[in-house]
Formats: C-alpha cells, sequence, structure tokens
C-alpha cells in the first residue's frame, strides 16, 4: 500500500494521524529497502517495497503489513535506527509508503539528514520514554496523535510525551526552510569566493 | 569543542557561509557521483532547470550493478543497463568525467579516486554512498550523502552541514604478523559499538597508524562508517605524499612542493583539543571474524561466540536475534565454523595489498572441496597491475575464480549473490541481514587473508597458523 497524502512542502510544524511501531535496534537501511530496490532511476515505486525481506519473512504479521497499522504517518522506533548505507531509498521508501514524521531513540547520521531534506523530522527520547510511548500506542492503535514541533512533544487525547528535536533542523523545519537548494545557491557570490581561496583549485597558491 | 585538529582546519577553510537554520555551507573540493545514487538527483536538477555548476569537480564512475563476469554491453539485466546508460547520458550532457567500463580506470568509486591522484589531502569530498569516509585515509574530511544532497553539491558544489565532535582513537604498539588493518578496525567497532561513533568524526592516529601503507589506512577508514561515524581521517604524512606522487591527477609537477608545504599545514596540531580520546594497543589485536548481524558482533579468532548471559543488558535482544538469524551456537568456537562461499573484493579489501596478502595464502593451495570462492579486484586498475604479478593466476590454481571488477558481492546488486541460507566469508564491511543478496543469507565479515584461509580449509581458519606467524 503507498499513501496519497501528499509529500512535505513549506513549514512542517504539527503531524497529525496513527503511530506505528517498529521495535528493534540498529535496524539498517539494508532491511528498510534491500538492495535489489535501489535498481531503479527514479522513487516512485518504493513506497511498495519498504521492509520486503522482512515482511515477507513475517508472512502479514509485520507492523508495515497489520490492518490497523494502514495509514500511519508517525514510526516510531528504538536506538540508532537508519544505520548503515547512505541510500536516500531508505527514507523515500518510508515517506512513499506514508510515514510523515519519525520518533526513536536515537537515528543514524545519514539516514537523519537524508530525512530532513525530504522534510521529515526525526524526533529522539530517552530509551525508558520510547519503550513507554511505544506501550502506550500499542494499547490502542487506532488512537490519533499530534505530533508538535515547537512544543517538542507528541500527545493524544489521554497523553502526552515530551520530546527532543535538534536546534537546527528543527528551525529548518518550523521555517519551510529544510529545502536546502535554493539557500545553498543563493550564496553564489560566497561559494566562488570560497572556491578561489581553497589552496588546492589554486595551484597551492596560499594567500591567506 | 575541538580545536586545532585536521577535521578544524579543513572545515574552516571549506566554509562558504552560515545558514539560516544554524547550520554551515561547506564548499565540497570533489564530487564522486555513481550510477545507483545518482539518477534521480539529476531529474531533481532538470525539474527545478538548475545546472550543474562546477562539473569538473564532479567525477562518475560505475561499480554498484556491474556485473564480474562478462561486462559486454548491453548487460542481460535491463535494469542495471538502464542505470548504466541513464548515467551515461546524464554525464555527456553535464560534461562531467566518466570513467567507463574499458575504460582502463573504472571500479569501485573509493577505489579509483584514490588511485587516480583525485583524493588529496585538505579536501572536502563528498559521494552518495556512505563508505566515502574511505579517502580520509588521505586527509580529506570525506563523507557519504544521500541523494538530495547529491543533488545540493550538484547545483551549489556546497552542503549544508552541521559541525561533528572529533574523537581521536590512539593506538600504540604495531600489529603483529597475520593481523591486518581490517582486524584493527573491526575490534574498534567491537570496542565501540556501532552507534559509538554517532556525531562524531574519527581521527585514526598512533604509532601503528603511522606505519600503515595508504592501502591499510584506507580500509580503516572505510569502515569508520561501521561503527557510526560519518567520517574518519588520518593525518597526512610522508607515506600520504609518496603514494600521491605520480599519479595521473596528482599536483602538477611545478605545484608538487608547494602542495606538500600546505598539506603539511594540515595535520592536526600537537596542541589541538579533542572532544573525546580513546586508546587501543594494537599489539593486542587478534584476527577478528564477525558472528552476527551488526559489523559490531565481531570475536578474535581464538574467541568463543558469546552467550547472552555474558553481555551487556542491552546488547543481549539483537545478540538473540543474531543467534537465530545466523544459526550460530552460543559459546562455540568461532574457529572451525565451516563457510559456503568465500569472496574477496569491496572498496575495504579489494586493492592490490589485499590481493596480494590474500594470494601469499592461496599460494600452491587449494580450494575445500565444494566451496565457492571468487577475487574481484577494485577496479580495473587493481585487475591490471595483479595480472602483471601473476596474482591472477596464483588464484586460479588455488580454485578461486577471477573476475572484473565492481561491488559485486558486497551488496549483490548485480548477478553474485548467496542463495537460500548459505554462509560467506567476506572481505567487505556490512553483515547486515540479507545483504548479500540471499533474505536468509550469512556473512562473517574478516579480513582478505583469512578469507582466503577459510576458502582453504572450508571453515573459519587462523589465517596466522597457514602463515607460520603461530603454531
Ligand atoms: S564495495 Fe560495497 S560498500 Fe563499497 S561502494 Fe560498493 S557496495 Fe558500497
Amino acid at each position: 500500500m503507498s499513501s496519497n497524502s501528499s509529500f512535505p512542502k513549506n513549514e512542517i510544524s504539527i503531524i497529525r494521524g496513527k503511530c506505528l511501531v517498529l521495535p528493534g535496534n540498529d535496524i539498517d537501511t539494508d532491511r528498510i529497502i534491500p538492495a535489489r530496490f535501489l535498481k531503479c532511476v527514479s522513487f516512485t515505486n518504493l513506497g511498495g517495497q519498504v521492509f520486503a525481506d522482512d515482511r515477507s519473512e513475517l508472512k502479514g504479521a509485520h507492523p508495515f503489513d497489520q490492518k490497523q497499522n494502514y495509514g500511519a504517518s508517525i514510526l516510531v522506533v528504538n536506538d540508532n535506527f537508519g544505520c548503515g548505507s547512505s541510500r536516500e531509498h531508505a527514507p523515500q521508501a518510508l515517506m512513499r509508503w506514508g510515514i510523515r514524521a519519525l520518533i526513536g531513540q536515537s537515528f543514524a547520521e545519514i539516514f537523519y539528514s537524508n530525512c530532513l531534506s525530504l522534510g521529515i523530522p526525526c524526533a529522539t527520547g530517552s530509551e525508558h520514554l520510547i519503550k513507554d510511548l511505544q506501550k502506550t500506542i500499542e494499547a490502542d492503535k487506532s488512537q490519533v496523535w499530534e505530533l508538535n514541533l515547537k512544543h517538542e512533544n507528541i500527545k493524544s487525547s489521554e497523553n502526552t510525551f515530551n520530546l527532543t528535536l535538534e536546534t537546527g533542523p528543527l528551525k529548518m523545519l518550523l521555517t519551510g526552510k529544510w529545502d536546502a537548494t535554493s539557500q545553498l545557491i543563493s550564496q553564489k557570490k560566497n561559494i566562488e569566493k570560497t572556491k578561489k581561496s581553497i589552496p588546492y583549485l589554486s595551484n597551492f597558491d596560499i594567500t591567506n | 569543542m575541538s580545536k586545532g585538529t585536521l577535521y578544524d582546519k579543513v572545515w574552516d577553510i571549506h566554509r562558504v557561509a552560515d545558514l539560516p537554520g544554524g547550520s554551515a555551507q561547506l564548499f565540497i573540493g570533489l564530487h564522486l557521483i555513481h550510477e545507483v545514487t545518482s539518477p534521480q538527483a539529476f531529474a531533481a536538477l532538470e525539474e527545478k532547470n538548475l545546472p550543474v555548476i562546477c562539473p569538473e569537480r564532479t567525477v562518475a564512475t560505475v561499480d554498484h550493478i556491474v556485473p564480474t563476469i562478462s561486462q559486454k554491453r548491453p548487460f542481460n539485466d535491463p535494469l542495471a543497463e538502464e542505470m548504466l546508460s541513464t548515467l551515461e547520458t546524464n554525464c555527456a550532457k553535464h560534461k562531467i568525467k566518466l570513467f567507463g567500463i574499458g575504460s582502463g580506470s573504472q571500479g569501485i568509486v573509493h577505489v579509483i579516486a584514490p588511485e587516480l591522484g583525485l583524493t588529496q589531502p585538505g579536501m572536502t569530498i563528498a559521494c552518495g554512498d556512505s563508505h566515502t569516509s574511505t579517502h580520509g585515509a588521505f586527509g580529506a574530511i570525506a563523507f557519504g550523502i544521500g541523494t538530495s544532497q547529491v543533488r545540493d553539491v550538484l547545483a551549489s558544489q556546497s552542503l549544508a552541514m552541521n559541525k561533528l565532535k572529533v574523537r581521536r582513537i590512539w593506538f600504540d604498539g604495531q600489529l603483529k604478523s597475520g593481523v591486518y588493518a581490517k582486524d584493527l578496525i573491526l575490534h574498534v567497532i567491537r570496542s565501540l559499538g556501532v552507534k559509538g561513533g554517532v556525531g562524531y568524526a574519527y581521527e585514526f592516529a598512533g604509532p601503528a597508524i603511522k606505519k600503515l601503507s595508504m592501502e591499510e589506512r584506507m580500509t580503516i577508514c572505510n569502515m569508520a562508517i561501521e561503527g557510526g561515524a560519518r567520517c574518519g581521517y588520518i593525518n597526512p604524512d610522508q607515506t600520504t605524499y609518496n603514494y600521491i606522487q605520480g599519479l595521473p591527477h596528482a599536483p602538477n609537477f611545478e605545484d608538487w612542493t608547494k602542495a606538500i608545504n600546505w598539506w603539511q599545514t594540515l595535520a592536526s596540531d600537537t596542541s589541538a583539543i579533542f572532544d573525546d580520546e580513546v586508546t587501543f594497543d594494537a599489539s593486542q589485536i587478534a584476527p577478528t571474524v564477525t558472528w552476527g548481524i551488526t559489523p559490531a558482533q565481531g570475536i578474535g579468532i581464538n574467541e568463543c561466540i558469546p552467550t547472552s548471559e555474558s553481555l551487556e543488558t542491552n546488547e543481549r535482544l539483537l545478540a538473540e536475534e543474531a543467534f537465530s538469524y545466523m544459526d550460530l551456537k552460543p559459546g562455540k568456537l568461532i574457529s572451525g565454523i565451516p563457510v559456503d562461499v568465500c569472496f574477496i573484493g569491496s572498496c575495504t579489501n579489494g586493492r592490490l595489498s589485499d590481493l596480494r596478502a590474500a594470494a601469499a595464502v592461496a599460494q600452491g593451495r587449494h580450494v575445500a572441496n565444494g566451496i565457492k570462492a571468487f577475487v574481484v579486484p577494485g577496479s580495473e586498475r587493481v585487475a591490471r597491475a595483479a595480472e602483471k604479478e601473476g596474482i591472477d593466476r596464483i588464484f586460479l590454481e588455488a580454485g578461486f575464480e577471477w573476475r572484473e571488477p565492481g561491488c559485486s558481492m558486497c551488496l549483490a546488486m548485480n548477478p553474485d549473490k548467496l542463495i537460500g541460507r548459505q554462509i560467506s566469508a567476506s572481505s567487505s564491511n556490512r553483515n547486515f541481514k540479507g545483504r548479500q543478496g540471499s533474505a536468509h543469507g550469512r556473512t562473517l565479515l574478516m579480513s582478505p587473508a583469512m578469507v582466503a584461509a577459510a576458502a582453504i580449509e572450508g571453515k573459519v581458519t587462523d589465517v596466522r597458523k597457514m602463515l607460520g606467524s603461530i603454531k
């Protein structure tokens, strides 16, 4: 299945929807999207292939195949999620399945920055808090939650959990400046200036 | 906060501006691309109607999907062929240099850039591949990026980055005979964990590092990412300069002295401040083999696979998952575990010195019955140099297959795959579930010499016994 709701755009401050719990530490990007699905020149079809091998192993019992989780938009994971390969196919596959935010104990660096460049916040909390949150979600999977970036928390009608978002990325999401390309290009003059001052690009004449 | 480290110096030289979100804009001195993570980036440029601003600072090759038996075009796999021809079209259109099959310089992106002299000290290097950390061996700041960031580099030759902390990992002593750079880095990851390096750049230093060749240094920096560190580096020294001198893209003859003078200023100051420091004794490291499903689940060749009780509580869950996936018995010696497939290659260990080390073990011996063993050189240059030395013949006579260059069974996007529950001894860098092409395939990571030893014996074996370094 894949989501019809539109991909992230502009300012992102609130994400509302069902939560989906995917337990386990060190879940790597090879598992999120196995390498054979990287044989594509566009990301379009990745939504259906997310966790392909883990899902076929569990024959319908994988969280991404459970009916109650259909349509979920917030993925709650544990420690060091997204480690391994730099493939943006991983967050792309999650996004195309319908995920719009992640919450976990920690995220691997490249995965985290890939998510940011797609406008997908990755919020963190302590091991204890994440496990609590996961338990609460599992108790009623149909519960609708609201992830509020400004308040750095996630709330249902009955519960509130306080989360953390890194300052820089948070600011980028709240102001809609997470899509870096236009900001980077707007520095054209400074880019040129830096380029001219770099020794290995100017015959190693060290001027400064 | 770190101060006076190579990382700080290179960062400052490349800083273009501070961005509103709080991150910095960093100029990228060398951008490497390949067929898997670039097509969507070029498509995004087109969509936004943006040009590639410094095509001369981007270099392309093809490695991930190429077959290693016959590289005749068109490839048998139409999807692989489409990816390669898309890269060719994009490079031609944007005037980007592509080292294609048969060019004499094609190969795994992290093998070719160093051997062509493209990788140099003090550069910032980015590539849509996590093992870009390899280039840090030259004292470059090199890191993997995602496809959206590939697009950003093409469009602006820069990236929005947050500065990392720096951890110095110091190695006293020297590696013993039969123990290799691969063992050293597997030992680090085993000790600090797969996420120990998140938020850090790793500086590898100390007498044991100083003595390593450039190829060995590359093996170490290559796997920094497996320890969670987005980049790892080694301060440039005479070994670095000697390696670069005379390579096709090395600085011009007239610039050479100036280049060295500048490179010498880059190394971390003796008074540098690090955010964290860790020390190891290299002489205590044994040949190391992974038994589980992350590169941190590794042990010395004379150790037993841990039992759940012997592990910290937070490691147990993952260990249980590994026991059941790998179908290996806790408490059992790692040495003696039978293997089905032996793979020598990858950007970690597919260079000439790796092939030499493995060939030294294979010479005059033969692959055990029923074992599939194959060698995939990291690049066309490595392949031709090895053939010139007769290394291909040593392997062939010993019953190994000798293939054409590419990533091959490191990630199995080409026809080289494990089948079913096969277990492989592999010189690559990842033992994740399903990594080598079968959803149930199993991987034991080790040095290339150890892979050769496993191929000969048909089981995990202490290569030092075969080399006569121990009885
Ligand atoms: S050899 Fe393996 S790790 Fe290296 S670039 Fe190729 S696929 Fe990636």
